[in-house]
C-alpha cells in the first residue's frame, strides 16, 4: 500500500501562488527560460521583489498572523439551491459535501492461479486517502473552473491514474475475493461417548461330567427307544382331541406304578418267573445225575436178556404238605412232556379230608408248580387233550370241578352245584371227550351211585346230562319202567371206571364194583350193548388199546388183568399178578405193551409180543405201600406210578420195554395176530 | 376292595415261599435280589457277603450282558451260571432285578437216596 501525501505550501498571496505554479509549469515542460527559474528548488540567492510590492517594516514582517485549519471545503458552494418539486420552490440545501477525495488506489495483486472471473473476488484492496482539503489546496488542485497548465498537467497525471484505476476496476472480479491470509481452519469434534464396562458375576451353571462307553447295543437300544416314542407320538396325534382327558388318565396310570416299583419286588412277574427258573436250576444241580440218567442211561443188560426189561427209578415227587394223602389220580399233560398233575385224596372211607391237585414238572421234583386245595378228597382228574390248561377233577363227595391253570386264582373255574346232578358217591373217573357240536368242552364222570354223567362247560355254568344209569340186571325196557321207585336205586351198579372207544364216540365200557363190565352207548341209555363177565371183584380200570380199537384191558381187585375184545363177552387173555391191581395203562408207543400197578408195590410191564404169560418186567418200586395209579408219558419213555403214601415215582423204561414193531407191521395187526394166536387160530398176514 | 389286597399278600407269600424253598434247597447258600445298579432289594445272606456279591456279581452280569448284546443287539442275557470249584453262582436277569443264587452242587449227593 502506498500513500502519497502531497504537501503544498499555501502561498500567502495569490501572486505567490502564481509564481509557484509557474515554477512547476516550467519544470514540468522542461523548458527553463528563466535563468533563475530553473533553480526553483535551490535556495534563492537573489530575492526578487516585484515593483509594486508593499514594503513592510521589520515589525510588520515579524507580526504573526494566526490562521486556523478546518475540515470545511473552502470551495464547496455554500449556497446551493435546488428546486424542490414537491413545494415547487427553490430551496437552499443546507448540507454541503465537504468530502474531497485526493487520492484513490486499488490494489492490483491477485492470485496467480485463480481465474479471477470465476474465483470469488478478493477483498477490495484499495486505499483511499481522504483528506479534508484546506481552502487553498482545494483551489490549487480541484478548481475545475480555472484550468491552468499546471492544473492541466496535474489533471493529466490524475487522469492517467484514474484510467489505470478504472482498468484495474474492470479487471477486478465482481465478488469479493477471499483473503487467503485470513484463512482459519475450524474443526469441531462431537462428543465421544465415554466407554463403560459393566460386568456381573452370575452363579456358575452346574457342571456335570458325563462319560459313557458307547457300544453297539446301547446305540441299538437308543434307536429302538426312539422308534417306540415316535410310534407313541404317532398314535397319540390322531387322538389329539381327547388329549386332556387321556393325559389325565395316563398320569393316573403312571403314577402308582412308578411309586410301587421300588419296594414291591414280589409283584414283578419277571422276577417271579426268574425265581421259578432258579428253583429249577437248583434242582437240576441237585438231581443232575438223575437228569443224566433220564436223558442218556440205557440199561446195558437189556442186550443180554432180550426178553426182559427193567425200570430205572428217576425222580420222586412228594408233596410235603400232604404226606398222608394217597395218590388217587395221575394225568400227564398232553402238550408238555414234563408236566403232569397228581390228585391227592384217600380211598379210606374213615380217613377223608380235603384233597389236593398238584401240578408237577420233571424239572422240579421238590415242589409242585401249582397246588389246588379242594374241599373233599380228589378221586380222579384228567387233562383236557386240546385245552392244555384245563383239568377236570372228580371229588370224593361226588362233585366235579374244572380248574384252569391260566386262572390266577386257586378257585375252580367250574364246580358242580350240590343240587344240579351232583353224584352222591365218589367220582371214580373223569374223562374229557371231544367238544360237542356247539364247541363246548365236555367231560364224563362215573360214580358208584351208578350214574355216568356228561358235563358240558357253558359260559357260566356246568351243565349235566345223565348218560346212563347202571343197573345190575337190565333185561328188558318194560321191566325198568315198572320199577322206577326205590327198587331202582338199590339195583344200581356202582360204576368205578370207564373208557371211551377211541374211534366211536358214543361207545364206552364201564367197569363196576361188582366186577362186571358193560359196554354202553350214549344212544341207548336203558340198555347195555354187552356185558362182560369175568372179574369177581371190583374193576379198577378199563382201557381201550390205542391201536387196536376193539380191544380193551381191565384191571381188578381180584389180582387179575384181562384182555377183552369188546364184541366178545369172554376175556381173550387173563394175567394173574398175585395182588390187587390198582391201575393199568397201555403204552402209547406199542399196541402190545401195557403196565400194571399192583397193591404189593410192583410194577409189571407186559409186552404181549414178547411174552403172553409173564410180564417182561416185574419190579418192586415201593415197599410197604400200595401202588394206586400208573400212567405212561405220551412222549418220553417214562412211567409214573403213584402209591398210597402220597408219593409219585417216575421210572424210565429200559429199551426192551419200549420196543416198537420189529417186523414193520402195523401196530394194530400185531396185536390182532397175538389175539388170534391166543384164540388158537392162525394169524392172518 | 379287599381283593387286590389279597392278591398282593398272595403275591408276597408266594414269592417268599419260593424264596424260602430255594434257600432251604440242598446246597443253596443264599439268594440276593439286587437291582442292576447293585443295590440290594432282598437277601438271605449276611451283610458282608451280600455286599460283596451284589457289587461284584452285578458288575459281571453287566459285563456279560454287554458281551451278549455286542454280539447281537437284539439278543439279551437271561441267565448266567458260573461254576466254581466250590459253588455255582446262578444269576437270573430280569428287566429290573438280578436274582443271584449261590449253590454248592457238591453238597447234594448225601441228600439224595
Amino acid at each position: 500500500m502506498k500513500s502519497v501525501r502531497r504537501t503544498k505550501i499555501a502561498p500567502d498571496a495569490p501572486t505567490l501562488g502564481r509564481t509557484a505554479s509557474m515554477h512547476s509549469l516550467r519544470s514540468a515542460n522542461g523548458d527553463d527560460n528563466n535563468g533563475g527559474g530553473g533553480e526553483d528548488w535551490l535556495p534563492p540567492k537573489v530575492l526578487l521583489k516585484p515593483a509594486g510590492q508593499l514594503q513592510l517594516t521589520e515589525t510588520e514582517l515579524n507580526e504573526e498572523l494566526t490562521r486556523i485549519l478546518n475540515a470545511n471545503n473552502p470551495h464547496a458552494p455554500q449556497n446551493i439551491a435546488r428546486f424542490n418539486h414537491r413545494e415547487r420552490v427553490f430551496k437552499a440545501s443546507p448540507n454541503v459535501d465537504h468530502l474531497v477525495v485526493h487520492f484513490e488506489f486499488d490494489g492490483y495483486m491477485s492470485y496467480k492461479n485463480v481465474d479471477e472471473s470465476s474465483a470469488p473476488a478478493p477483498v477490495k484492496d484499495s486505499v483511499a486517502v481522504v483528506e479534508p482539503p484546506s481552502g487553498e489546496a482545494g483551489t490549487a488542485t480541484e478548481e475545475a473552473g480555472t484550468p491552468t497548465p499546471a492544473a492541466e498537467a496535474g489533471k493529466d497525471g490524475g487522469e492517467g491514474l484514474e484510467e489505470k484505476a478504472k482498468e484495474e476496476e474492470q479487471k477486478k472480479p465482481k465478488g469479493p475475493l477471499r483473503n487467503q491470509f485470513n484463512f482459519s481452519e475450524r474443526a469441531s469434534q462431537t462428543i465421544n461417548n465415554p466407554f463403560r464396562e459393566r460386568w456381573t458375576n452370575t452363579e456358575p451353571p452346574p457342571q456335570r461330567t458325563l462319560s459313557d462307553t458307547v457300544n453297539q447295543w446301547s446305540i441299538y437300544d437308543a434307536y429302538v427307544e426312539d422308534q417306540l416314542q415316535k410310534e407313541k407320538a404317532k398314535a397319540k396325534a390322531p387322538a389329539g382331541g381327547a388329549g386332556a382327558k387321556g393325559l389325565k388318565d395316563e398320569d393316573k396310570n403312571i403314577l402308582p406304578t412308578e411309586t410301587h416299583t421300588e419296594d414291591v419286588y414280589y409283584k414283578n412277574t419277571d422276577l417271579r418267573r426268574a425265581l421259578i427258573i432258579i428253583e429249577r436250576m437248583a434242582n437240576q444241580n441237585t438231581f443232575d445225575e438223575i437228569a443224566q440218567d433220564y436223558k442218556y442211561y440205557e440199561d446195558a443188560s437189556d442186550d443180554l436178556t432180550p426178553s426182559k426189561g427193567s425200570l430205572l427209578p428217576l425222580w420222586k415227587f412228594l408233596c410235603e404238605k400232604e404226606k398222608r394223602k394217597q395218590v388217587t389220580a395221575l394225568s400227564w399233560n398232553s402238550r408238555f412232556s414234563d408236566f403232569f398233575t397228581v390228585g391227592y385224596g384217600s380211598y379210606d372211607f374213615s380217613n377223608q379230608g380235603p384233597g389236593m391237585v398238584a401240578g408237577f414238572t420233571l424239572k422240579n421234583p421238590s415242589y409242585p408248580e401249582f397246588l389246588y386245595v379242594t374241599d373233599s378228597g380228589v378221586m380222579s382228574l384228567d387233562f383236557h387233550p386240546q385245552h392244555h390248561s384245563m383239568i377236570a377233577v372228580g371229588l370224593y363227595d361226588g362233585s366235579v370241578a374244572v380248574y384252569s391253570m391260566q386262572e390266577k386264582s386257586d378257585a375252580p373255574l367250574f364246580k358242580s352245584a350240590p343240587k344240579a346232578g351232583k353224584h352222591t358217591d365218589p367220582v371214580w373217573q373223569v374223562s374229557w371227550q371231544k367238544d360237542d357240536l356247539d364247541g363246548n368242552a365236555n367231560f364224563f364222570s362215573i360214580s358208584t351211585d351208578g350214574r355216568v354223567t356228561q358235563w358240558t362247560l357253558l359260559k357260566t355254568e356246568l351243565n349235566h346230562t345223565d348218560v346212563i344209569k347202571l343197573r345190575l340186571e337190565m333185561q328188558s325196557p318194560q321191566e325198568i319202567e315198572g320199577s322206577i321207585d326205590d327198587g331202582q336205586l338199590f339195583s344200581l351198579a356202582g360204576g368205578s371206571c370207564f373208557d371211551f372207544h377211541k374211534q366211536l364216540d358214543h361207545l364206552f365200557v364201564v367197569g363196576t364194583e361188582e366186577g362186571k363190565i358193560f359196554k354202553c352207548s350214549k344212544e341207548y341209555n336203558n340198555q347195555y350193548l354187552l356185558s362182560f363177565e369175568g372179574h369177581q371183584m371190583s374193576v379198577y380200570a378199563v382201557r381201550y388199546n390205542h391201536f387196536h380199537h376193539n380191544v380193551f384191558i381191565s384191571a381188578s381187585a381180584d389180582w387179575t388183568v384181562k384182555l377183552w375184545d369188546h364184541d366178545e363177552d369172554k376175556p381173550i387173555m387173563s394175567f394173574d399178578l398175585n395182588s390187587s391191581v390198582g391201575d393199568i395203562a397201555w403204552a402209547p408207543y406199542s399196541s402190545t405193551v401195557f403196565a400194571a400197578a399192583t397193591a404189593d408195590g410192583k410194577v409189571c410191564v407186559f409186552d404181549l409180543a414178547e411174552n403172553k404169560y409173564e410180564p417182561i418186567s416185574e419190579q418192586q418200586v415201593v415197599r410197604k405201600a400200595k401202588l394206586t395209579h400208573i400212567s405212561f408219558n405220551p412222549f418220553e419213555p417214562v412211567l409214573l406210578v403213584g402209591d398210597d403214601k402220597g408219593q409219585v415215582i417216575s421210572l424210565k423204561l429200559s429199551p426192551n420195554l419200549r420196543k416198537k414193531n420189529k417186523s414193520g407191521d402195523d401196530e394194530a395187526t400185531k396185536l390182532k395176530n397175538i389175539i388170534l394166536i391166543a384164540r388158537g387160530q392162525s394169524p392172518t398176514d | 376292595m379287599s381283593l387286590p389286597k389279597d392278591s398282593i399278600t398272595k403275591d408276597y407269600t408266594d414269592v417268599e415261599a419260593t424264596l424260602s424253598r430255594i434257600t432251604s434247597h440242598t446246597g443253596v447258600q443264599g439268594i440276593v435280589i439286587a437291582t442292576h445298579e447293585g443295590s440290594v432289594i432282598r437277601s438271605t445272606l449276611d451283610n458282608i457277603q451280600t455286599q460283596q456279591i451284589s457289587t461284584l456279581v452285578t458288575q459281571l452280569a453287566a459285563r456279560g450282558k454287554s458281551v451278549v448284546r455286542d454280539l447281537d443287539p437284539e439278543d439279551d442275557l437271561t441267565f448266567l451260571r458260573i461254576r466254581s470249584r466250590k459253588n455255582e453262582i446262578m444269576v437270573a436277569e430280569t428287566k429290573q432285578y438280578l436274582l443271584i443264587t449261590i449253590q454248592n452242587p457238591n453238597e447234594l449227593q448225601k441228600g439224595w437216596i
